[in-house]
């Protein structure tokens, strides 16, 4: 089966062409080694980062952003986000706090300074 | 009066770059001027990922990208007021600022303009119909949403495809909103292609081309909206008119560069990119005033910005230690498929220029020519270009030897 794409992993946007036979697949039009790396991921078993906002409980209107340490599977990132709702943190809280350690496979890291 | 060396006016990425590098280059007399209570400008409201590639080596968020920033001038003891409005500035480049202490006079010896864009709102738009609640403009959803925690709405339709309108496209739906639409009325999106693949495919969001929103219903709130598909001088086409129930609306239709106070110190504006004239060096028609970032044309990824911004920064330290050389002005025009060139004109020929550019329209296979009245200087290709990725091309030193100018840059379709 062949598939095109468009890479994400930055602004340059490859058009990529996956060929899957089996388990193994062949890319072209890619211009560095993770544009191979994210055409094979999006054929098997497609990932993206997660970034949503958590709410600080002591600060008036004050969301805290965070992130999925590494990319999780695609069709969970609405779990991660409505886990992520209901969650609320205290400040202060620092870049690179990690808020739990394991939502759909990924530590939650805080992205925003809130003194 | 104060006096300092250099005021930067504006602490977003433009700004908090050009006071690092001018510090850098030996002027650490400099002040930054910023109106929030924070540094960072947009970035902070920009909580998805993909920033920093191309400068800091690796993918951050919004507010990690500002927060490195932030943390560059903090260690270099330059000065930063917040919660502090510039209010006007002269061409004997006098500074009048408001905060809570009161009115600020700062006479500075150069100054950088990095105040960056605001969005294009309804009322440029000239949409018919109610003005009831539930229409954003698209960074302001985007500030309510990720700064204040609110849900701006629940059934969305989103007009314009530019990038910030495609973020926020994924950003309602991963909360819950359902997206109706995105709707642009040229015949191709102003985004990147990587956000129309990570933030419509990914949820399966439709974008309707040559397409716009023509009538606005709902008394209190927003209850729908008519679109319609457009000819090609954008005029609504009766009898595609379609209507979308929904409560909220975003606008996402174009930026415009914050330049009030550039033309109240009279510098000259260039109608194409609605930012100052500058030359290599960021600086405007009067000499020591520099601009960079957003306020100066409208990028599409910080990193550029901040790379500008370091330029500027750099210039304003030379101007400041008078070592700031202009040889002769040649101006630059944008030719054939070349929407604006930036910088307007060029003064050196002992430097590598780099020309900033937008094309007209998508384009497949092209070839960029520079050139003056007599002959090529320059020639670049690219496999596509289109008007929502901004190009960078350059000039060598040796190429400007002997240039009188005037310098364009066309374009040539070569398939």
């Amino acid at each position: 089966m062949k598939r095109n794409m468009t890479c994400i992993i930055c602004p340059k946007g490859c058009l990529l062409m996956a060929e899957i036979c089996d388990d193994a697949v062949s890319v072209t039009g890619n211009s560095c080694p993770k544009g191979r790396e994210y055409a094979i991921s999006e054929c098997l078993h497609p990932m993206r980062t997660v970034t949503t906002v958590v709410r600080v409980v002591n600060r008036t209107d004050t969301m805290v952003s965070v992130k999925t340490a590494r990319p999780v599977p695609k069709e969970k990132m609405v779990q991660v986000v409505a886990a992520l709702r209901s969650m609320r943190v205290k400040a202060p809280v620092a870049v690179g706090d990690v808020l739990c350690e394991n939502i759909c496979g990924s530590a939650i890291v805080v992205t925003k300074t809130v003194l | 009066m104060l006096e300092h060396d250099i005021v930067v006016i504006g602490g977003g990425p433009a700004g908090m770059a050009a006071a690092v590098a001018a510090y850098d280059a030996g002027c650490t007399d400099v002040v930054i001027l910023e109106r929030e209570a924070n540094l960072g400008g947009i970035l902070m409201q920009c909580i998805h990922n993909g920033f920093g590639l191309h400068k800091l080596g690796s993918e951050l968020t919004g507010p990690e990208y500002a927060e490195a920033y932030a943390q560059m001038v903090t260690q270099r003891n330059i000065q930063v007021y917040t919660e502090t409005m510039v209010t006007g500035i002269t061409p004997e480049k006098i500074i009048t600022a408001q905060n809570c202490g009161g009115i600020l006079k700062l006479r500075a010896k150069a100054i950088v303009l990095s105040m960056g864009c605001r969005e294009r709102s309804r009322g440029a738009l000239n949409i018919c119909g109610t003005r009831p609640a539930g229409i954003y403009s698209a960074g302001t959803a985007q500030k309510l949403m990720n700064c204040m925690g609110y849900q701006v709405g629940k059934k969305v339709v989103i007009l314009g495809s530019g990038d910030i309108g495609l973020i926020m496209a994924r950003r309602m739906s991963m909360e819950g909103a359902k997206v109706e639409a995105v709707c642009e009325v040229m015949p191709y999106s102003g985004g990147l292609t990587r956000n129309i693949v990570q933030c419509l495919e990914d949820f399966g969001i439709p974008l309707y081309l040559g397409t716009t929103v023509v009538r606005i219903h709902g008394q209190k709130r927003l209850e729908g909206v008519t679109i319609a598909q457009v000819d090609g001088s954008r005029n609504p086409i009766p009898g595609t008119e379609r209507f979308i129930p929904c409560d909220t609306l975003l606008l996402s239709v174009g930026l415009i560069p914050e330049n009030e106070l550039t033309r109240m110190a009279g510098i000259a504006i260039d109608p194409a990119t609605n930012g100052a004239r500058v030359d290599e060096n960021c600086q405007t028609g009067i000499p020591g005033i520099f601009a960079c970032g957003n306020v100066l044309q409208v990028h599409d990824l910080v990193d550029y910005v901040s790379e500008e911004a370091e330029h500027a920064g750099e210039a304003a330290a030379r101007f400041v230690r008078r070592q700031l050389r202009e040889a002769f002005s040649r101006s630059t025009a944008a030719g054939f498929g070349v929407r604006y060139v930036v910088p307007q004109h060029i003064t050196t020929d002992e430097e590598d220029v780099s020309l900033f550019l937008r094309v007209t329209e998508p384009f497949g296979k092209v070839k960029f020519v520079i050139a003056d009245d007599e002959r090529i200087l320059a020639e670049c290709k690219r496999l596509k270009a289109a008007p929502g990725e901004m190009e960078k091309l350059t000039l060598k030193a040796e190429q400007l030897k002997n240039v009188q100018g005037p310098i364009t840059v066309s374009l040539e379709v070569l398939e």
